[in-house]
């Protein structure tokens, strides 16, 4: 889950990492209020969850109050790479000496954490990263050892920090390093970290993604979720335990384990070709031990998806039952009755496949049909979707 | 032989006397495989009952490799003692570790993978299936009754496109069948996999599985290249994922312009790997390569 810049330097503070950080408007009213209060200059700026805001015109110096409720007047609803600014930050102004990088991240291919750091900061990282990578310092810290005021000076050193401030810049990392591990995050990133007119070294921006299967013991990431920018079917899938991703396409996709689904996504998105360009609608992993009632919540979630025009229900039973698929099925179209009007196309295969397709047959509903392969009912669900159009 | 699992393998499972632990410790002891005692500190000394045969719980991997020889442990602790669990798993120096539970905290695996560093334990997991090497051994949940014993080797990410592919060559059958997880840190890798096959005479073919995000599947196309002469032939879920979405598990999602699988697959096709548009087209592949 990535957090707006507010959240990530509110983590920051609680940590003890030195942040330049304001208060979050809704209104202009609201930013005039905050720049009052903060009085002096103030930077008004865009929280959208992605990078570039500057260049698009998200982020403004206010001399004056009113210069800071005109700039959220102008941010506020602006599009943003497809994303609507709801929120600003005002911030306090900054005299800014000079700009650094700073940053943890997880090291997928090393399988271990790598921090980041440069003297020459402020600009984006991928294209310091790129045009100066001498610049850009790349150093593996040990996930058990982590980083205490040693590794915190070898970062700094390794990112060409001057000597005069190494020692301010180790301390901040350790106290980064204990938001990154304390937090449970995947990055944690400060561009800028800044040197300001009286010699202190601040937090200017933050970014942090944090780890969604470490939400058990982190019981403050329920409320960091923006609940209003989820599309209402995936908070609702959310709401049913249910691993569902919407998509733009027309063929609702049902299956069990996340490889299958993705597998299923692309396979339909092949077939499609040869019908009319239809495309898959959603993402819908029902996962490994699937049961009756779960496979009836998850065809609730995309039937009630106006976009589909067909389903395609794809399962191999390992763990998963194909009886117990077919009963799903079956039980959810009996439940939704007339409502159902989308035709489903249902590829089973695997433990207890001949009583699936039994049950299926038996029961003959005319919405289902059912198909033996896989790729031959992604062809039939393209197929049906295009004719539904 | 087989790679990492064979008939001299002697299974203990950690969190037997869970639902899932109990559940899945039936089916591999339906399937033939030598499962021999489990682990909860809290119930040592007690005993579980399966069908025909009853099994001692030990308080530690460390008794249960003294008492019974033990030289696998599966692992269906949940996500928060995980890594607890898997630290006592190499603690007590047993050669394999599977873990199959989902869900655990990337900052656990990556500390109980650190802690594996220099240490005698092979970690398969976490978020895995598991491993089968068909008519000798199971350590996992992957169905046994899927394929049987044969001559082509299966690595992959995903759970179900291991069955899905065992399904699609089940005439041929597997030496071994081994799915190593989608997590962003997993235990052992592609690469690991390619080089015990390559390594392996009961293994004539392989079939590698890969998926969205990280750089494993380019990776291992370029071990291939360098290191692999036994046919290989590959598959990649994931074309049509968003940038940005993860799918399903934690380690599938691209970022930018990296982990896409347009990006692994053409790694996989320059290392000379045939690469299947769907599954069913990718065992065509393999069918085609084990028949000449």
């Amino acid at each position: 889950m990535d957090l707006f810049e507010y959240q990530a330097k509110e983590l920051f503070k609680q940590y003890g990492v030195p942040v330049s950080l304001g208060e979050v408007a809704t209104s202009p009213a609201e930013a005039k209020a905050i720049a009052e209060k903060i009085g002096g200059v103030t930077v008004v700026k865009a929280q959208v969850k992605i990078g570039g805001r500057g260049k698009a015109g998200g982020v403004k110096v206010a001399k004056t109050p009113d210069e800071a409720a005109a700039h959220a007047e102008a941010i506020l609803g602006m599009d943003i790479k497809g994303l609507t600014v709801h929120r600003v930050l005002v911030d306090p102004g900054a005299d800014i000496k000079e700009e650094y990088y700073v940053s943890y991240l997880l090291d997928r291919s090393n399988r271990t954490f790598l921090a980041m750091a440069s003297y020459e900061g402020g600009m984006e990282i991928e294209q310091l990263a790129v045009e100066r990578p001498d610049a850009l310092a790349k150093v593996p810290v040990d996930a058990i050892a982590g980083v205490d005021l040693a590794k915190g000076r070898e970062i700094a050193i390794a990112g060409k920090f001057p000597a005069e401030i190494v020692d301010q810049i180790a301390e901040i990392l350790v106290k980064l390093w204990d938001t990154f591990v304390g937090t449970d995050a995947t990055l944690v990133e400060v561009n800028p970290l800044a040197r300001v007119g009286d010699g202190s070294i601040v937090a200017l921006d933050g970014k942090v993604s944090l780890d969604e299967n470490a939400d058990f013991r982190q019981p403050g990431n329920a409320a960091l979720e923006d609940k209003a920018a989820a599309d209402p079917l995936e908070a609702k899938a959310k709401e049913k335990h249910l691993n569902y991703v919407k998509l733009d396409g027309e063929v609702g996709i049902i299956g069990n384990g996340a490889g299958l689904v993705m597998s299923t996504l692309d396979v339909v998105a092949y077939a499609g070709e040869k019908h009319g360009g239809v495309k898959p609608a959603n993402f819908l992993d029902i996962g490994g031990g699937a049961s009756a009632e779960v496979m009836a919540n998850g065809l609730d979630i995309i039937l009630n998806d106006p976009a589909v025009r067909s389903v395609f229900v794809n399962v191999f039973g390992g763990i998963t039952s194909c009886d117990a698929v077919a009963n799903g099925i079956v039980g959810a179209l009996d439940t939704l009755g007339d409502s159902a009007t989308k035709p489903l196309v249902v590829r089973l295969d695997g433990n207890n496949v001949i009583e699936g397709r039994r049950i299926l047959a038996e029961r003959n509903h005319p919405l289902v049909t059912v198909v033996e392969t896989m790729d031959g009912a992604a062809d039939k669900a393209a197929e049906l979707a295009n004719a539904g159009n | 032989m087989a790679i990492f699992l064979d008939e001299n393998s002697k299974i203990i499972v950690q969190g037997i006397t869970g639902g899932e632990g109990m559940k899945h410790t039936r089916r591999m002891l339906a399937s033939g495989a030598q499962v021999v005692g489990g682990v909860n500190a809290r119930k040592a000394g007690t005993k579980v009952d399966f069908d025909d045969v009853t099994l001692p719980v030990f308080a530690s991997v460390e008794e249960a490799i003294a008492e019974t020889g033990a030289n696998v442990t599966v692992g269906f602790v949940p996500p928060a003692f995980t890594k607890d669990s898997v630290i006592e798993a190499i603690d007590a120096a047993i050669p394999l570790a599977v873990v199959i539970t989902e869900g655990v905290a990337v900052h656990d695996t990556a500390a109980f993978w650190a802690y594996a560093q220099g240490k005698s334990t092979r970690i398969i997991g976490p978020n895995c299936p598991g491993i089968i090497s068909p008519g000798k051994s199971n350590a996992g949940i992957i169905p046994a009754d899927i394929a049987g014993p044969g001559r082509v080797g299966l690595v992959s990410k995903s759970g179900t496109l291991t069955y899905q592919m065992m399904f699609e060559l089940r005439d041929f059958g597997f030496s071994t069948a081994i799915g190593i997880g989608g997590d962003p840190i997993i235990g052992t890798t592609h690469i690991d996999a390619l080089e015990a096959f390559q390594a392996d005479p009961e293994t004539d073919a392989i079939v590698m599985i890969g998926e969205i995000g990280g750089d494993a599947e380019e990776r291992a196309a370029a071990y291939i290249k360098a290191n692999v002469t036994k046919p290989v032939v590959g598959y990649v879920a994931g074309f049509t994922a968003p940038e940005g979405k993860t799918m399903g598990h934690a380690g599938a999602i691209v970022s930018g312009s990296s982990g896409t699988a347009q990006a692994k697959k053409e790694a996989l096709e320059a290392a000379g790997v045939r690469v299947g548009k769907t599954p069913s087209e990718t065992a065509r592949l393999m069918r085609e390569i084990l028949q000449g």
